[in-house]
């Protein structure tokens, strides 16, 4: 991972007293190169992720409603009473929120699941080249590829009480509902959500996996197959296996996507989400744009930055256990 | 749809795979291809169906064909500007985006220097943001950088450009780091031995060599602004409006226009489905020589 590359022609120069001071601007930019490099992606970074990460966390001490928007250093501090607004689970808003943390956890945990599993059992499936493979691949990548309103959208006609697919299905075409259901509203809005998400989100695990399998080399199966292992016993013994680091980065990238979700229930359901499908990022919106309360929803997005960085500190932990994670 | 006869060259198993293997694969994947056609034939037999058919009970099969809502549909809401403006936005923020993304792989894949891993983790880290953390304080700074310069970012397209930029930036140049890691150092040594710069070196030599890796950064860039929605509905105003808000203009009248939200749609979506489509070998080349290696 060390560059001597670029460090070799400094050192050679360096003997020569006479070329001192070249020798000394040529080092400058060899240091300060990468820097500058760096820079143009440091600052977009600096503006629009870290200095509003800082000023939100900032605001979350503050009592910010809209009195104060215009002006929001005047508002007065509020210490940690957002937070205590937030985390009193007796009261209502702490309520809601905690209500909403377990319905994000129970969606996540679900859609992240399915989406691996369909995901990596379509690649290997597809592993090995048969009749129509490549059109298959395309046709499986559509749904990610669709922009996720569109898609959604689609999702939200189908779901229609009176002229939707799915009612159409269930209960004209199948009899398996004895009224048309409702999808969008009330505690069917849980599945439907979930299904959208698995719909839209499995093909990326598809993708990751299609890359990852092609990394196993093939001599591998060669030797198994020499050894009588068979179909199954190659997948279950060299594929899965070799697709664990792959795995890793691909379950913490989706639980991330998934769990701060926004576009796919705030198209779904519009501003407010029914109760049984209020993930998380919406809950926050709309205790932020809604009642005009910046200040604990501020709080919120902190606590819930917090859980997530503990999570992942967590799982990165846990899943590189024993084998040293390269350095980046 | 998925039918083996003999062992093909280049697969996993030298040896014929089970009968319940293939009868797995031909079950799973007819199903998975049912899921997944089932909302693309809605959307378009719908955007192809009289209002009749789509405001009364589902119909698999439509009454009579038309192309009325192919025309509608630039009527009933500004869609041609709202087109035009994701375009500028989306095409603006990938061609910086990678840019960028492309200098700063650079650094990190050829250069030792102090910060480098704070620099990577920092930039990783990123993208576990939620959103919403910092939607309202950017838009504060926006106001307040427009307050102060007279520079508007806050409801023009430059502001959206930005944001959207930093969004595919983290995983831009994570890609890109593992893909330049894997083109030869001794090529851009000898590029400059041969007196290129540093800069001609990544030019000439580590670019093209790392062209689909490239192409698959670009394609993930303009996805992400193409269907963005949270940063738009709040970041944009009448004449800035991206199709992601846009669309949703038919659906807040009176009657509620299937057909035309269908055949809107999918003119927005065939461009970047057919862009990614035809793209999609460089993304799985890319991310096999990067991102997953």
């Amino acid at each position: 991972m060390t560059t001597t590359a670029f460090k070799e022609p400094v050192r050679r120069a360096a003997p020569g007293a006479a070329r001192e001071p070249r020798r000394r601007t040529g080092r400058l930019r060899r240091v300060s190169l990468p820097y500058l490099l760096l820079l143009p992606a440091l600052l977009l970074e600096l503006l629009v992720h870290l200095v509003p990460m800082a000023i939100g966390t900032v605001m979350s001490f503050k009592e910010l409603t809209q009195f104060y928007i215009r002006d929001w250093g005047t508002a007065p501090w509020s210490g940690l009473g957002n937070y205590q607004v937030s985390v009193d689970f007796d009261a209502p808003v702490g309520e809601a929120l905690l209500h909403s943390f377990f319905v994000t956890v129970g969606f996540t945990l679900l859609s992240v699941g399915l989406c691996w599993l369909i995901g990596t059992a379509a690649a290997v499936f597809m592993q090995d080249t048969f009749r129509g493979r490549g059109l298959l691949r395309a046709l499986f990548l559509v749904p990610y590829a669709l922009p996720v309103y569109t898609a959604v959208i689609t999702w939200v006609f189908m779901f229609q009480h009176d002229n939707g697919l799915v009612n159409h299905v269930l209960h004209d075409q199948l009899h398996l509902t004895g009224e048309p259901s409702f999808w969008l509203i009330g505690d069917n809005s849980f599945y439907a959500l979930l299904t959208v998400s698995v719909w839209k989100g499995w093909p990326f695990a598809f993708l990751i996996v299609t890359a990852g399998l092609q990394n196993i080399p093939r001599e591998l199966y060669e030797a198994a197959a020499l050894d009588g292992a068979g179909t199954w016993q190659q997948i279950r013994r060299i594929t899965l296996p070799s697709l664990r680091p792959v795995n890793q980065v691909l379950v913490l990238v989706l639980f991330l996507w998934t769990f701060n979700d926004f576009n796919t229930p705030y198209v779904l359901f519009g501003k407010s989400a029914p109760e049984a499908a209020d993930l998380i990022s919406v809950h926050i919106y709309q205790a932020s744009f809604v009642t005009w309360n910046f200040g604990t929803g501020s709080a919120m997005s902190v606590l819930l930055l917090l859980f997530l960085l503990v999570v992942t500190g967590l799982y990165l932990l846990f899943t590189s256990r024993g084998r040293r994670a390269a350095d980046v | 749809m998925s039918s083996t006869r003999s062992p093909v060259p280049g697969t996993r198993s030298p040896m014929a795979p089970p009968r319940s293997f293939l009868w797995s694969r031909r079950i799973f994947l007819t199903l998975l291809t049912g899921f997944v056609l089932i909302p693309v034939y809605v959307m378009v037999s719908s955007s192809l169906k009289p209002l009749a058919d789509v405001t009364g009970k589902f119909r698999w099969l439509p009454s009579g064909l038309t192309v009325r809502p192919y025309i509608d549909i630039w009527s009933t809401v500004p869609l041609a500007k709202y087109f035009v403006n994701s375009l500028i936005v989306a095409g603006a923020a990938t061609i910086a985006s990678v840019v960028i993304a492309v200098f700063a792989a650079y650094a990190v894949s050829r250069y030792d220097f102090r910060g480098k891993r704070v620099f990577t983790v920092t930039v990783l880290s990123t993208q576990m943001f939620p959103g919403i953390l910092f939607l309202l304080p950017l838009f504060l700074i926006y106001v307040n950088i427009g307050n102060a310069t007279g520079i508007a970012l806050f409801g023009s397209r430059g502001g959206l450009i930005l944001t959207y930029l930093t969004f595919s930036l983290p995983f831009s140049i994570w890609m890109l780091i593992g893909y330049f890691d894997s083109v030869p150092r001794d090529l851009d040594e000898a590029a400059l031995v041969d007196g290129c710069g540093p800069f001609g070196a990544l030019l000439r030599i580590v670019v093209p060599a790392a062209v689909p890796g490239i192409v698959a950064v670009a394609v993930y860039a303009f996805m992400t602004a193409w269907g963005e929605v949270l940063f738009a509905s709040v970041m944009t105003n009448d004449t800035t409006r991206t199709l992601a808000v846009g669309l949703q203009g038919y659906s807040t009248l009176s009657d509620v226009y299937w057909n035309q939200i269908m055949a809107a749609s999918l003119v927005v979506s065939v461009p970047v489905v057919a862009g990614f489509l035809l793209l999609q070998r460089y993304l799985v080349a890319g991310l096999t020589a990067g991102a997953v290696k």
